[in-house]
């Protein structure tokens, strides 16, 4: 008989380490809040800087992990231990006993109607990253109007390395992400003036260097050093953005047809309650705390959890996928 | 714009007010531009609601101008307001009301730095006792006065004659309400609606049936800066930011202004007048300008006093237009007589800016 070991959170992470440990002759558990597999990245449509399918990644991910038992629209009540295992109460009414219990609880953007100034929620043309993958997956946004799209500007940073926000750390993947979604805007509109208002550029990763140049040599994306200081909307409902050029050394105004907040990645409260139920700690950032953040970042404090992806915080979907690949090996040398 | 949006920021940024039992103090400059406006902010909260307001005639400035022009320490502005909190404790009471916004901001400026830095609250009460024999209390609230009507604007609203309503067309008028910067842009957790969005006077607005215009330079400060204002040579930037205001507001054709600052209606009232000599442009209709209330001025018409009694006869900006549209009788023969109707003489009329 196969050996359980329960999963929380059928995102990537959850997915693609449970394909793993079917192929190690295990049993996963599959536990998932929301009513599909795929978290955050199932809303997606192409990922950088590749401009690969997240439907496709999603649905290999999905396949490979056919076999596990996935429970969705199923909430944690609680977890307790029980001499060398996890007792699981699901809010289906099923309890499961394991060994193992490997947390894939990823992130939750932050809600960028907390940064006021930046009018969210308030004035009809601003949007955030994620509304703007979803207008590209499914075109159904009324706040994007295709006809009149002639300057859109995307501010990097939202509720990012913000002590007012109560966030200092950086989200990692939005500077990435705001320069992908401009050169798809741009694809979109080829007349459109585009701005990117940034802080830093991070451009870390794999091809990200040359994505970024490819954005202003080829798709003339303006980037502009500077924070925006307020967004107000004129009597045409376009916005007005006010910001800093610092290296032109000068303020700017631009009205602008759509303004897109590049919300960051946050700690998922829901992650942090299912770990406070096993007194998880969690780490100043928010996000749960790994036994080692250089050596061992996939395994918990406590024997017998381990983490993969970005409940431990700001991840890359490389990045995520091998940690999932190597939680669920670490999680066969502990069975073993 | 979406509404409902802006309704989740207010109700995070709400506070709870006492009802009663205030210590009055005023501003230095706002009975010198409009002289009824503090008179009428007591006649309101005494009679017209019977709160209990107590003012001394022994209280200062809270040396807030002389401390944004960087010509007092920081010391001495602190000493200036404990003898202010102490004429407060003298009286008996706990809940401080100022009728300036520079002071509401100085105040709380002060008491938050002395959270942070209680040895300074100490020095400052050996400088107390030294200069002048007092001791203070802590106010248990400090709140702004028009905090005050924003906390009472439904009561008036109850026993209001008149509304910021157009008599001829039914339309609520259109007001561009203008906030102090030292309201909330500092703490905005002690402003009424935060810093991005304040609600204190769309909430008076709102009550008293007027539409509320939100216009792209809404946040921008009036010009007047203190030290953009007081050194002439830096008079030239401060009207430059009323003009970028007007400017803003213009499509939205806004019927009046308000205001709750002593400097704010102040400058956008008088700029008015220097705009059209410069520009030769004016911003309300027929070559008027558009009338600059305080938030007092507003209540009282609301209430139905004479507008003259309210002082509206020093403003800048010919007011009687507005007064039409609300269907507000008033007499223009009295407009420039005084007590036992002496004749004040008239004002000289500006070329440009149409005033009555």
């Amino acid at each position: 008989m196969k050996e359980n070991i329960i999963i929380i959170g059928g995102g990537i992470a959850g997915l693609e380490a449970a394909g793993q440990l079917i192929r190690l002759g295990y049993n996963p558990i599959i536990i998932e809040k929301e009513d599909h597999l795929g978290g955050h990245v199932a809303d997606w449509n192409c990922l950088f800087p590749d401009m690969s399918s997240a439907e496709e990644l999603v649905s290999k991910l999905i396949k490979n992990a056919a076999e596990a038992n996935i429970f969705t629209n199923t909430e944690i009540l609680f977890i307790n231990r029980l001499k060398d295992n996890y007792n699981v109460m699901l809010s289906n009414g099923i309890s499961i006993i394991a060994r193992v219990v490997l947390f894939a609880t990823g992130f939750k953007l932050f809600e960028a109607a907390k940064k006021e100034e930046y009018g969210y929620g308030i004035y009809d043309k601003v949007i955030t990253n994620r509304d703007l993958e979803h207008w590209f997956n499914t075109g159904d946004d009324s706040r994007i109007d295709t006809d009149e799209m002639e300057a859109i500007g995307f501010v990097h940073c939202v509720g990012s390395r913000d002590e007012k926000a109560k966030n200092p750390q950086c989200s990692k993947v939005c500077c990435i992400t705001a320069v992908k979604q401009a050169i798809e805007m741009k694809q979109k509109f080829p007349q459109a003036r585009i701005y990117c208002f940034y802080m830093d550029l991070r451009m870390f990763g794999k091809k990200y260097e040359d994505f970024y140049i490819s954005a202003q040599r080829d798709y003339g994306i303006r980037f502009i050093r500077g924070r925006v200081s307020e967004v107000s909307e004129n009597i045409d409902g376009k916005v007005i953005v006010k910001a800093e050029d610092t290296l032109a050394g000068k303020p700017v105004k631009v009205t602008l047809d759509l303004l897109v907040l590049m919300s960051g990645m946050v700690c998922n409260p829901d992650s942090t309650k299912v770990a406070g139920m096993v007194a998880l700690p969690a780490d100043t950032d928010g996000f749960l705390k790994s036994r080692d953040n250089i050596a061992d970042i996939t395994s918990s404090p406590k024997d017998g959890i381990f983490y993969a992806g970005a409940c431990t915080g700001p991840k890359t979907i490389p990045e995520t996928l091998a940690e999932a690949r190597t939680a669920a090996l670490n999680i066969h040398t502990y069975l073993q | 714009m979406i509404y409902q949006g802006k309704q989740k920021i207010w109700a995070d940024y709400q506070k709870e007010i006492p009802d009663d039992h205030w210590f009055y103090v005023r501003s230095c400059i706002r009975q010198n531009f409009f002289p009824a406006s503090e008179k009428m902010m007591l006649e309101i909260c005494r009679n017209v609601l019977g709160k209990d307001f107590y003012e001394t005639e022994h209280h200062t400035t809270c040396g807030g101008i002389a401390y944004h022009c960087d010509t007092i320490p920081q010391e001495t502005v602190m000493t200036i307001v404990a003898r202010q909190f102490a004429l407060m404790t003298e009286a008996g009471y706990e809940n401080y009301v100022a009728s300036c916004i520079t002071s509401f901001g100085n105040y709380l400026e002060i008491l938050e730095t002395w959270n942070e830095f209680p040895e300074l609250e100490t020095r400052i009460r050996e400088l107390l006792w030294k200069s002048c024999r007092r001791e203070f209390n802590r106010p248990k609230y400090i709140a702004h006065a028009s905090d005050l009507i924003y906390k009472y604007r439904n009561e008036i609203a109850s026993k209001a004659r008149f509304h910021l309503v157009n008599k001829e067309t039914g339309e609520p008028l259109k007001v561009v309400e203008h906030i102090g910067c030292h309201y909330s842009k500092m703490f905005p957790s002690k402003g009424v609606g935060g810093a991005e969005y304040p609600y204190v006077l769309c909430g008076m607005i709102e009550s008293w049936g007027g539409n509320v215009i939100d216009y792209p330079e809404r946040r921008h400060c009036c010009g007047y800066g203190f030290r953009q204002y007081h050194i002439k040579a830096n008079r030239g930037y401060s009207i430059s930011n009323t003009h970028k205001k007007f400017e803003s507001m213009e499509p939205y054709h806004p019927d009046m202004i308000i205001t709750n600052c002593p400097g704010c209606p102040y400058f956008l009232d008088r700029w008015q007048y220097a705009i059209s000599e410069m520009e030769g442009k004016t911003y309300g209709g027929n070559g008027y300008g558009i009338p600059v209330l305080t938030y007092e001025e507003v209540a009282g018409l609301v209430l139905g006093y004479d507008p003259w009694d309210l002082g509206l006869q020093l403003h800048q900006v010919a007011v009687e237009p507005l007064l039409d549209k609300m269907g507000i009788q008033y007499d223009p023969e009295t407009k420039y007589k005084g007590i036992n109707n002496k004749d004040l003489l008239r004002p000289e009329l500006p070329g440009i800016l149409k005033c009555c």
